[in-house]
């Protein structure tokens, strides 16, 4: 009976594909995802090799050459103690994108965990964790970020923290709230019926299935952590003096806007460019995630 | 009768909800004899699937037996009271196969992945080429092609994914199995094909299985015994035959008045009931489908009417069944 | 039928998706009439087109990515595919009612009852606001629900009196066409003989013509005189029920009734049709149906068959079927 079916339907034969590359092929028909990536990686670049491709030292000065607007010696110009502005884009890509990762995974660990384990084991245990959070969402994440910082002091590595745990309950409630649908799920009872033990269902069908909306907050978040960084260096707690930050570069050459435009736009622009990126990445991971366009 | 397979007494299963106690599965008792397919219908809410998942624990029951007899002796095990090992044990004789072929597989694992797992995670094979070896002849029993073992679930039509619901439940070689709506989400022809194979499967493995469907037709094609449910509780067990030919109680003779037939010219009465299924929170201590019988008297109203042998293994749970056999 | 009375006919209406994997033929060529009065079952399975040639007749395929891609809707001798959109909307609710299958998710969660049905009496009655809520009421009473429930909200009713609702409102404004999409299959067999039995009274009292799509060959049997069965797109086989019933014309047809399990007699295995419904995206050549049937022959494979009347008012698009059935043959 069946194998005379299986003749008259038409092939459906696949290859087996690691489901990274899946994903990806199917990112890549996102032309503003590629866009983003490309970004991404051109910065990722800068900041491992900052010390190889900038043309000077970034915290350098050259008192002869202050105030420089864009020229074939200083592509972007120099600032108020003469230092080269790529140059110091070019580091500040490395302190920007350091935030940004450790403060998403300092907010996805401790967030993710607190979050799984309310969802999984509701109950009193999850009101608990729950009701914390709602009071550290109740206030804005950007001054309980200073708060923080202000307690701990300025410092790149305070700066992550406070950034981090700012971003925690987002991450908390997300997290929560995936595994709370995927739990109600049948394919988790019928995994339970097959003889699965709490632990492998977690591991095996829960978060791979609870990862896409995670993956997304994630590349978004790490906008946002870059974001309230540069908005901490900004007001003077985060990175300090000398030490180039995009931040902290906007905040240096604030004073200077009328006269030398160029100090305040390149930092600006290099903050928007990477919020961007990671936006449009985050956009097309959302639907190359999504199961159900698999194909 | 010492000769059940299973046998279930007084099971009952309650959940607490704001409003009060939800009788799921109230008191309900009966036999199960080894290779038989028991049917199980009633109205969405009449707590069917809840006993299916009670027979196989997948849910706790509040309280009540489920004996499974044992394989070895005469004795009976009750898996209501099974530890989590001797439930790990009992996983590989017991088995479900579930209603929405679109839910009950995880997307994100290919169809060999959803048949292994069973295998795997009860550490069945060490060796890797036996396991292949069975699952290759797993799908080839449920009738799945070997060139869509790395397919995924969506890109399966429903007929396809039930069979891999059906693989999975047979990859651990159960004795019984619980069917809950297995081709409800199915088109009629995909049905026809599945309710063949399940049949075949029957037949060919001796599987004891529990029928649940809302669907009369579908479950008096497959049954040896029909089990009908109204808010709970079985309110009539019969043979098939037995039972479409001569309901005794009023709930069931209702719904199989209702079976719209694809015939013309079939003279019958349809009983039209009023209302809809009344809460199965806190529920009277009375006849449950008092409300809406059309015999319903005082004392149907006062009193609750235990499931009786009216007819020679033909139970009803009706004050009036016994006037209803001459109707 | 000469074109007095008949109120809706599509000639050769082609509805495509465009989707990633390529374009879906969700309707190919189709050919339907109705007659004023009359009730048409509408038959087929998942994805067969039933729902897309409903959502064609409203106007209301979604576009993007649907489109109908050619054919005449012509209905009371005007063509709807050639009506502007807000000559759509006046005979949207007015002239042509839709009845969906989800009684759940087509009302309104926030609004109660009685404004529900109240808005589409309004939208194309000219009445005032008392007098539409109060028609309301009356069109609830119609439906077996008593008035005191009117200022309920939907959750507060149960699956089968939410569909009363619906139909409440589908013939609030007293159209000319219904067109019901599964109207019961998300309810319980008591429940759905209720509402059956109600679509029956009120077929009667309103007279209006009525599509009724549905998978179950029973309901149809029990409230439609005519039925067209669909296959991948396409009308295969278009009758009155007595005669469809009787004599099944189509092999997909004749299949059709053989799987549905009997409740009087006893089969050990079900006859099935072999394989699956086609990709819409890549439909065989020539009858779609050829992959699975067992009769086919060359002819098949290559061309595209017509509607053949077999016997007055019978048709059917399978050559071979109709010369063995106008022959007296006796098909398997």
């Amino acid at each position: 009976m069946t194998t005379t079916d299986e003749k008259i339907i038409p092939e459906l034969v696949r290859k087996r594909r690691s489901p990274l590359f899946e994903v990806f092929l199917r990112l890549s028909k996102s032309p503003l995802a590629m866009f983003g990536l490309a970004i991404i990686f051109i910065l990722v670049f800068c900041a491992v090799f900052a010390e190889a491709i900038s043309p000077y030292s970034p915290i350098k000065q050259d008192l002869m050459h202050m105030f420089e607007t864009p020229s074939s010696a200083h592509w972007l110009g120099t600032d108020e103690f003469g230092r080269d502005i790529l140059s110091r884009l070019i580091y500040g890509a490395r302190v920007s994108l350091q935030v940004g990762f450790i403060a998403v995974g300092i907010a996805l660990i401790t967030g993710g965990m607190l979050g799984a384990v309310s969802g999984y084991y509701s109950g009193w245990l999850d009101n608990c964790i729950m009701r914390v959070m709602d009071v550290l969402l109740s206030i804005p994440q950007t001054l309980l970020a200073i708060a923080i910082v202000a307690a701990l002091g300025p410092s790149l590595m305070n700066l992550m923290i406070a950034v981090g745990i700012s971003a925690v309950p987002t991450y908390a409630r997300i997290v929560r709230g995936s595994v709370l649908s995927i739990r109600s799920m049948e394919f988790i009872e019928a995994a339970r019926a097959a003889g699965s033990s709490d632990l492998r269902i977690i591991l095996k069908h829960i978060i791979p299935n609870s990862m896409a909306p995670i993956i997304v907050q994630s590349t978004l978040g790490v906008a946002s952590a870059i974001l309230n960084a540069a908005g901490l260096s900004f007001i003077g707690l985060g990175i300090q003096p000398p030490n180039p930050e995009w931040g902290a570069m906007l905040s240096g050459g604030r004073q200077y806007i009328r006269d030398f435009p160029h100090m305040t736009l390149y930092p600006g622009l290099a903050i928007m460019l990477t919020i961007l990126a990671l936006n449009f990445l985050g956009d097309g991971l959302r639907d190359a995630l999504d199961p159900k366009l698999k194909r | 009768m010492s000769g059940a397979y299973i046998r279930v007494e007084n099971l009952k299963k309650y959940f607490a909800t704001k409003r009060g106690m939800l009788h799921a599965v109230d008191d309900v008792s009966f036999e199960i004899k080894k290779g038989e397919t028991l049917g199980l219908v009633g109205e969405s809410g009449c707590g069917k699937s809840t006993l299916g998942r009670c027979l196989i624990r997948l849910l706790d029951s509040t309280s009540g037996k489920v004996l499974l007899k044992n394989n070895d002796d005469d004795g009976y095990f009750d898996i209501t009271k099974a530890s989590a090992h001797e439930m790990k044990v009992l996983r590989k004789r017991v088995q479900i196969v579930f209603q929405d072929p679109y839910s009950c597989l995880n997307p994100r694992l290919s169809v060999w992945e959803l048949i292994a797992e069973p295998l795997i995670v009860n550490n069945i094979y060490g060796n890797k080429n036996e396991m292949r070896k069975h699952i290759r002849s797993l799908m080839d029993t449920v009738g799945l092609a070997e060139r869509l073992e790395n397919s995924y679930p969506h890109e399966l039509d429903g007929g396809r994914r039930q069979r891999i619901g059906i693989a999975r439940s047979l990859a651990l070689n159960p004795e019984f199995i619980v069917l809950d709506e297995p081709v409800s989400a199915l088109d009629v022809c995909i049905q026809a094909q599945i309710l063949n194979l399940l049949n075949s499967l029957q037949k060919e493995f001796k599987y004891t299985y529990v029928f649940i469907s809302h669907n009369l037709s579908v479950v008096r094609h497959v049954s040896d015994r029909i089990a009908v449910m109204y808010l709970g509780q079985i309110v009539e067990l019969a043979e098939y035959k037995d039972l479409f030919k001569t309901p005794l109680h009023p709930y069931t003779q209702a719904l199989l008045s209702a079976i719209p037939l694809a015939k013309l010219d079939v003279k019958r009465e349809r009983i039209i009931l009023e209302g809809d299924v009344p809460s199965p929170i806190e529920p009277p201590n009375a006849c449950r489908f008092a409300g809406r019988c059309r015999y319903a008297e005082d004392i149907c109203r006062n009193t609750p009417p235990a499931l009786r042998e009216i007819l020679p293994g033909h139970f009803a749970a009706c004050h009036h069944a016994k006037e209803n056999i001459n109707q | 039928m000469n074109d007095t009375d008949t109120m809706l006919d599509i000639k050769n209406l082609t509805i495509h998706y465009e989707a990633e994997g390529g374009t879906v033929h969700a309707v190919e060529g189709l050919n339907l009439t109705l007659g004023r009065g009359e009730s048409l079952g509408f038959v087929g399975e998942t994805g067969a087109g039933k729902t897309t040639t409903a959502l064609g007749i409203m106007r209301l395929i979604p576009n993007p990515p649907g489109k109908i891609k050619s054919g005449e809707i012509i209905f009371n001798g005007e063509n709807l595919l050639s009506k502007s959109e807000s000559e759509m909307r006046k005979i949207r609710g007015a002239k042509i009612a839709m009845i969906f299958q989800d009684p759940m998710t087509s009302l309104n969660p926030v609004i109660t009852v009685d404004k529900q049905i109240a808005e589409m009496i309004s939208l194309h009655k000219n009445v005032s606001k008392s007098e539409a809520l109060k028609l309301a009421g009356d069109m609830l009473e119609l439906v077996g629900i008593r008035r005191e429930r009117m200022h309920d909200y939907p959750h507060q009713f149960s699956g089968g009196m939410k569909q009363r609702v619906v139909i409440a409102i589908a013939l609030a404004c007293d159209p000319e066409l219904l067109i019901a999409d599964e109207p019961t299959t998300a309810l319980d067999v008591t429940i759905q003989a209720q509402v059956l039995e109600l679509m029956k009274e009120l077929k009667q009292k309103f007279s209006a013509s009525m599509i009724l799509i549905t998978h179950d060959l029973g309901i149809v049997a029990d409230i439609c005189d005519k039925v067209a069965i669909m296959y991948a797109g396409r009308v295969v086989e278009y009758a009155d029920k007595r005669s469809l019933y009787t004599n099944p014309v189509h092999p997909y047809t004749r299949g059709l009734f053989r799987s549905v399990p009997d409740i009087e007699e006893d089969v050990d295995e079900l006859p099935v049709i072999p394989g699956l419904m086609p990709d819409p995206v890549n439909l065989p050549s020539g009858c779609a149906f050829h992959p699975r049937c067992s009769m086919a022959v060359d002819e098949c494979r290559n061309s595209r068959p017509k509607m053949i009347e077999a016997e007055e008012g019978h048709f059917a698009a399978c050559p071979v079927c109709v010369k063995k059935f106008m022959n007296g043959e006796a098909l398997s």
